[in-house]
């Protein structure tokens, strides 16, 4: 717990910066999915120290996810707080992101906060076949998709026939 | 700043061929983009609100990297916007599919329906391009569009073989959008040059499979596909119909009125 001024990661090696770097970003969380951080997401690439300099990589999930403009902000204002001042943030697109990145820790949290998880290992196969997705509030198999697209890029509707509830499945990608 | 400060003058890019490529392949996302932006609030149901709007957010996020591969190539201080806002109608290389008016929600399913129909094989094979920022931009355009081609195709077979007024709505448009569907395959000198390098695919190796799936859905949704073979064209050159300036118009309008504006 920090109670002092922030610390000097000036006088940091940088090993021990790039190490500070990854705890401080990887704990910015999606601002649209406030359960999941940007390290659960997959969405954060790499750090890298190059002359005292801190870069860090993300990759966007969708190519017009608005989010992606805010996470970058965040990165850049808790890198500040934690007293790294020299940061810039970089935008890679290749390896395209996928949900199979997303951590196991990531999937249940989904889970919890009702939102159904990705299959993974899903992808172009399961889009055109046939899908079946467990209600996340009882785990009914029994569930209908309501639309397509849902409250965000990354998301459609569907409602569960047991529990009558609707939920939000985070699409395969 | 940029020439917008000074000036509303409309800016001109030096089309180097990737350039050119790029541009044309931003501007049929952008303004398709666009026009699904306009049912925002419109649609006949909210699911089908959020679904032409996050069709739009992601075609305008294509774009969005594509412009700023643009600017890039260009390296001259301008980004993104500079190309969406500063343009004048001839200076946009879009399909003229992608401008016609929004029409009646059967209208807009179609000209959905015949675009992704082509996007899709399109960026699936683009992943493979010689040019690596491409290639990667192709990757995350290529996941999108399935989830695009899926939708419309449903639209189309439910309007289609749905009631008699459905019906007739999805004929008439699919009559009137047929004659912008041969400019999907179209490859100018320029394009022919990237296509050879492996830097571009070519967009008539996909005909067949996009005559295919239009058939197989058209059969399905107990529509007919017009016998005219006669086709318009001159979207990629700059010469557009009456529509796009209007559009530009609105989207431009901020910019354009005061220059350089930031919120």
């Amino acid at each position: 717990m920090v109670t002092g001024p922030a610390p000097s990661a000036g006088r940091l090696g940088p090993e021990d910066l790039r190490e500070l770097a990854w705890r401080v970003a990887a704990q910015v969380v999606d601002p649209e999915i406030p359960v999941l951080t940007i390290a659960d997401l997959g969405v954060l690439r790499g750090i890298d120290v190059k002359d005292g300099r801190v870069e860090v990589t993300i990759t966007p999930t969708y190519s017009g996810c608005p989010a992606m403009n805010m996470i970058a902000l965040e990165i850049e204002v808790a890198l500040l707080s934690a007293g790294i001042t020299e940061a810039s943030i970089r935008t890679v697109l290749s390896p395209a992101w996928t949900t199979d990145w997303l951590s196991e820790d990531g999937r249940r949290k989904l889970r919890e906060y009702g939102i159904a998880p990705p299959k993974p290992g899903g992808g172009r196969r399961l889009l055109f076949g046939h899908e079946t997705i467990a209600c996340p509030r009882c785990g009914s198999e029994d569930t209908h998709l309501l639309s397509e697209f849902g409250s965000t890029a990354c998301k459609a509707l569907w409602r569960c026939a047991a529990c009558q509830e609707p939920f939000d499945y985070f699409k395969c990608h | 700043m940029k020439e917008a400060s000074l000036t509303t003058t409309s800016i001109t890019v030096a089309e180097t061929p990737t350039v050119l490529y790029a541009l044309r392949r931003a501007d049929d996302a952008l303004i398709l983009g666009h026009r699904l932006s306009q049912w925002c609030g419109h649609a006949p149901m909210l699911e089908e609100d959020m679904a032409l709007t996050n069709i739009g957010l992601d075609l305008i996020g294509q774009a969005r990297l594509l412009y700023t591969y643009v600017a890039e190539l260009e390296g001259g201080g301008r980004d993104e916007d500079s190309y969406a806002y500063l343009r004048d109608a001839a200076q946009y290389r879009n399909l003229l599919l992608v401008e016609q008016p929004n029409g009646d929600f059967a209208k807009t399913i179609v000209r959905q329906y015949f675009y992704s129909a082509f996007a899709d094989p399109y960026w699936r094979a683009m992943t493979a391009s010689q040019n690596a920022t491409l290639a990667a931009i192709a990757a995350k355009a290529e996941k999108e569009s399935a989830y695009h081609l899926r939708h419309a195709s449903e639209w189309v077979i439910r309007l289609g073989d749905g009631t008699e007024e459905s019906h007739a709505r999805a004929q008439t448009a699919v009559a009137e959008l047929w004659p912008f569907t041969g400019e999907l395959f179209e490859a100018d000198a320029t394009e022919r040059e990237l296509i050879k390098e492996g830097v571009a695919v070519d967009p008539a190796s996909l005909r067949r499979a996009w005559s295919e799936t239009i058939a197989d859905v058209i059969r399905e949704a107990t529509l007919q596909a017009p016998a005219s073979s006669w086709m318009q064209t001159g979207g990629r050159g700059g010469r557009h119909s009456e529509h796009l300036g209007h559009l530009l118009s609105e989207l431009q309008y901020l910019q354009r009125t005061y220059p350089g504006a930031r919120w």
